[in-house]
C-alpha cells in the first residue's frame, strides 16, 4: 500500500467533493487566462484600429503631399525676387514691373549654396501690342532653369520647359481667336515665330501671354542682358516658418533685390496639410488616451474579477478539505494509531487539493485550448501574455496555492491526537 | 502453555496518572496504574464504563501521553521518544483492535489489511496479508469493501491489519464489543492463539465471557486496578 493508492481510492470514494474541488479550480483558471484572454484581444483589436489609423493617416497626407507638390509644380510657393527699386504696388495692379536688374543675378544665386530654393527661373516681361494680331500681348521671355550648381546630380528636374530660340507659346485668348495651333508660323511684331505650344484656358492674364526665349525677347524688348524678375520655386515649405529663412537666405546673396510672395494658395495648402496632420495626431492621441482609459477600465475589472473568483475558490478548497477532513477524522485517527506519522498523513490529505489543483488546471486549459477560438478569437496558447515559462508557472502555482488553501484545515486534522477521536470511556 | 510471565515483560507500565480537564473538575482517568505485561500473556482489563480501560490502552498505546509514571514497551522508555519516532516504534511493536473495527471504507479488505504498511514498509506485505486472511477465513473476501462485510467479518479483517507488522503486542479495545456470541469467540480464539504463539495481548472488556477466555485478568474502577486474579497490583 502506497500513499498514492490510498489517495486515489480516496478520491474515488468521494469523487463528488474531488470534482467540485476541481471545478472551482478550472473555473478560476480559466478567468484568470480568460481575463488575460480579453485584455490581449482588446490590446489587438485596438492595435489593429491604430494600424489602421496610422494607415489612413499616412494615406491622407500622402494625398496632402501629392497634392501639395502639384500645386507648387502650378502655383508653386513661388518667391518673386524683383529689383530694389521695383515699385511692388505696379507688380499687384499690373502682374508685372518695369524696373530691371542683371540677369547675371540668377546665376549669382545659382552658384551659392542656396538650400531652400529648388528652382530658379530668369524673366523679363513687358506688354506689347501685337500689331499683326491686332491685341495686346503680355511678352515674357524666359530662359528656362537655371541649374543650382553645388547640388550637381542631386538637382530638381526642370519644372517648367524653356522655349527654344524662333518658338513661341500662345495664350488661350492669343490662340483660340486666330485659330493657331501648335506648328503653325506666325509672325509677331515683325519676327516669324513656329507656334511651340498652345495653351488651355487658364482663366487670367496667362491666357494674353506669349513666351519666348529670353533673349530673343531681350532682343525685341531693347534689353539686353536684363531680367525683370527672377521666380524661385518650389521652396522648401514643410513647416511655415520657413518662409522666413528663404527670403534671408536669398537677401544674403542678393542684397539689392526685394523678395514677395506672390501666391499664398500653396500656404493654405501647406497649411492645410500641416492641419490636417495635427489633426490626425489629435485623434491618434484622443484615441491611444481613450484606449488606455478603457484598457484600464477593463483591467482593473478583470483583475478584481480574477481575484475574487480565485478568492472563492481558494476558500472553497479550504472549506471542502476541511469537510473531508472531517469525514475522514476516524480515518486519520485509525492511520495515526497505526503508526502513520503526522508528515505523511498531512501528505496524503493535501494530495487531494494538489490533484484538485493539478486537474483543475489541466481542465481549464483543454477548456481554453478548445474554446478560445471560439471565444476570443485567439489561440490562447499562443498569444495569451504568458509565455511558455508564464503556462509553466501556472501549471505550477495552481496546484501550490490550491495546497495552501487546503494546509489549515489538513494541518489540523493531521495533528489531532488519535486518543481524542478512538478514545472509548 | 508455557509460563508466560518468564523474562522481561513487552510492557511495563509504573504508577501511571492520566488526568482529563483542569481545575476545578479534573476527571482522574488513571491514577497511579502498575501493570506488566509479558510475551505469550492474554490479560484482560475489565471494569465498567468510564473506569479508564481505554485510557490505560492508549497510554500503552503511546496514543496518550501519560501525566506521571513510567512507561517501557520492548525495553524502551517511552519518556525518552520524540512523538514522531513514537509513530514508527508504535507501528513496528504495538497493532490496535477497535470495538467499531475503523476499516478505511474506500478500501477492499486486502487494502485495508495493508494499511500498516503505509508505516513501516514490509518485505513481504501481500504474501504475509492473503496467508492471514487465509487463517482468519477472509480469503474469499479479500477484494470486498468493508460495507460488504458483516461485523465478524470486519473485525477478523481489523485484527489481521493488527497483525500485518508482527507487532510484539496487541492492544484490543472492547474487541467483541458489537459482535455476536460466535463471531466474538473467533476473534477471541485468534487473540489467544496469538499471545499462545509469543505475541503479548492486553484486551479492555467488560463482557465476562470475554474476560474468561484471557489468562489474567485486571479489574478497573475510578482510574486505578482494584483487583487482579494474580493479587498482583491491588491496592
Amino acid at each position: 500500500m502506497s500513499p498514492a493508492s490510498l489517495v486515489f481510492r480516496e478520491i474515488m470514494h468521494r469523487r463528488i467533493s474531488f470534482v467540485l474541488g476541481t471545478m472551482a479550480i478550472a473555473v478560476s483558471v480559466v478567468c484568470l487566462v480568460g481575463a488575460l484572454a480579453v485584455l490581449e484581444s482588446f490590446d489587438r483589436a485596438t492595435d489593429k484600429q491604430l494600424g489602421e489609423m496610422n494607415a489612413e493617416t499616412e494615406k491622407i497626407l500622402k494625398a496632402h503631399e501629392d497634392e501639395i507638390r502639384k500645386a507648387m509644380k502650378g502655383l508653386g510657393f513661388n518667391i518673386h525676387i524683383y529689383p530694389d527699386a521695383q515699385d511692388l504696388a505696379e507688380i499687384y495692379s499690373k502682374g508685372y514691373g518695369l524696373e530691371t536688374m542683371p540677369e547675371s543675378y540668377v546665376s549669382k544665386l545659382a552658384d551659392s549654396d542656396i538650400v531652400t530654393v529648388n528652382h530658379l527661373l530668369p524673366r523679363l516681361t513687358q506688354m506689347v501690342e501685337w500689331p499683326e494680331g491686332d491685341a495686346s500681348v503680355l511678352l515674357f521671355g524666359v530662359r528656362g532653369e537655371e541649374p543650382i550648381a553645388f547640388r550637381g546630380a542631386n538637382r530638381k528636374g526642370e519644372l517648367i520647359d524653356p522655349v527654344a530660340k524662333g518658338e513661341i507659346a500662345l495664350g488661350y485668348e492669343l490662340h483660340h481667336r486666330r485659330k493657331i495651333i501648335t506648328g503653325d508660323s506666325i509672325v509677331f511684331r515683325g519676327r516669324k515665330f513656329n507656334v511651340g505650344k498652345t495653351h488651355e484656358r487658364r482663366g487670367g492674364i496667362d491666357d494674353i501671354t506669349a513666351w519666348a526665349s529670353l533673349s530673343v525677347v531681350q532682343e525685341m524688348l531693347g534689353k539686353p542682358g536684363k531680367i525683370n524678375s527672377i521666380l524661385a520655386l518650389e521652396c522648401n515649405c514643410e513647416s511655415l516658418d520657413r518662409l522666413g529663412e528663404v527670403v534671408s537666405e536669398i537677401k544674403s546673396i542678393l542684397p539689392n533685390t526685394q523678395i514677395i510672395e506672390v501666391e499664398s494658395k500653396a500656404l493654405a495648402r501647406a497649411q492645410a496639410r500641416n492641419g490636417a496632420k495635427s489633426l490626425r495626431l489629435r485623434d491618434k492621441e484622443k484615441f491611444l488616451d481613450d484606449r488606455e482609459s478603457l484598457r484600464a477600465t477593463r483591467e482593473g475589472f478583470t483583475n478584481v474579477l480574477s481575484i475574487l473568483v480565485a478568492s472563492l475558490s481558494l476558500i472553497w478548497i479550504a472549506y471542502l478539505t476541511s469537510s473531508n477532513v472531517r469525514e475522514r477524522i476516524m480515518e486519520i485517527g485509525t492511520l495515526s494509531a497505526i503508526g502513520v506519522g503526522f508528515s505523511r498523513l498531512l501528505l496524503v490529505i493535501l494530495s487531494r487539493a494538489v490533484l484538485m489543483g493539478i486537474c483543475g488546471t489541466f481542465l481549464a486549459l483543454v477548456f481554453l485550448a478548445l474554446s478560445g477560438k471560439l471565444i476570443w478569437h485567439i489561440d490562447v496558447f499562443e498569444r495569451v501574455a504568458f509565455g511558455f515559462y508564464g503556462w509553466i508557472g501556472l501549471i505550477m502555482s495552481v496546484p501550490l496555492l490550491s495546497c495552501a488553501a487546503a494546509w489549515l484545515p489538513a494541518f489540523t486534522g493531521a495533528q489531532r491526537a488519535p486518543a481524542e477521536i478512538l478514545r472509548n470511556d | 502453555m508455557t509460563d508466560s510471565r518468564a523474562g522481561n515483560p513487552v510492557a511495563r507500565a509504573s504508577a501511571l496518572r492520566k488526568i482529563y480537564g483542569e481545575s476545578p473538575d479534573p476527571v482522574v482517568a488513571l491514577d497511579e496504574v502498575s501493570l506488566q505485561v509479558h510475551a505469550g500473556e492474554f490479560l484482560a482489563v475489565c471494569g465498567p464504563s468510564g473506569c479508564g480501560k481505554s485510557t490505560l490502552l492508549l497510554t500503552i498505546g503511546l496514543l496518550l501521553r501519560p501525566d506521571a509514571g513510567d512507561l517501557e514497551i520492548a525495553d524502551q522508555n517511552i519518556a525518552e521518544l520524540s512523538p514522531s519516532r513514537q509513530s514508527s516504534f508504535r507501528a513496528q511493536n504495538i497493532g490496535f483492535v477497535f470495538q467499531d473495527f475503523h476499516l478505511i471504507p474506500y478500501l477492499n479488505v486486502l487494502e485495508n489489511v495493508l494499511v500498516p504498511t503505509l508505516a513501516q514498509p514490509l518485505s513481504d506485505a501481500s504474501a504475509r496479508a492473503e496467508m492471514l486472511l487465509e487463517e482468519m477465513g477472509l480469503a474469499a473476501r479479500h477484494d470486498h469493501l468493508p460495507s460488504e462485510l458483516s461485523a465478524g467479518e470486519r473485525q477478523r479483517t481489523a485484527l489481521v491489519r493488527a497483525l500485518m507488522l508482527r507487532p510484539r503486542l496487541i492492544l484490543a479495545d472492547e474487541p467483541t464489543g458489537n459482535l455476536d456470541r460466535e463471531n466474538a469467540d473467533c476473534v477471541l480464539n485468534h487473540l489467544a492463539h496469538y499471545s499462545e504463539v509469543g505475541g503479548a495481548v492486553v484486551m479492555a472488556t467488560h463482557d465476562e465471557g470475554a474476560m474468561m477466555r484471557a489468562g489474567r485478568r485486571v479489574l478497573m474502577d475510578k482510574g486505578r486496578i482494584v483487583g487482579s486474579d494474580d493479587g498482583g497490583n491491588k491496592r
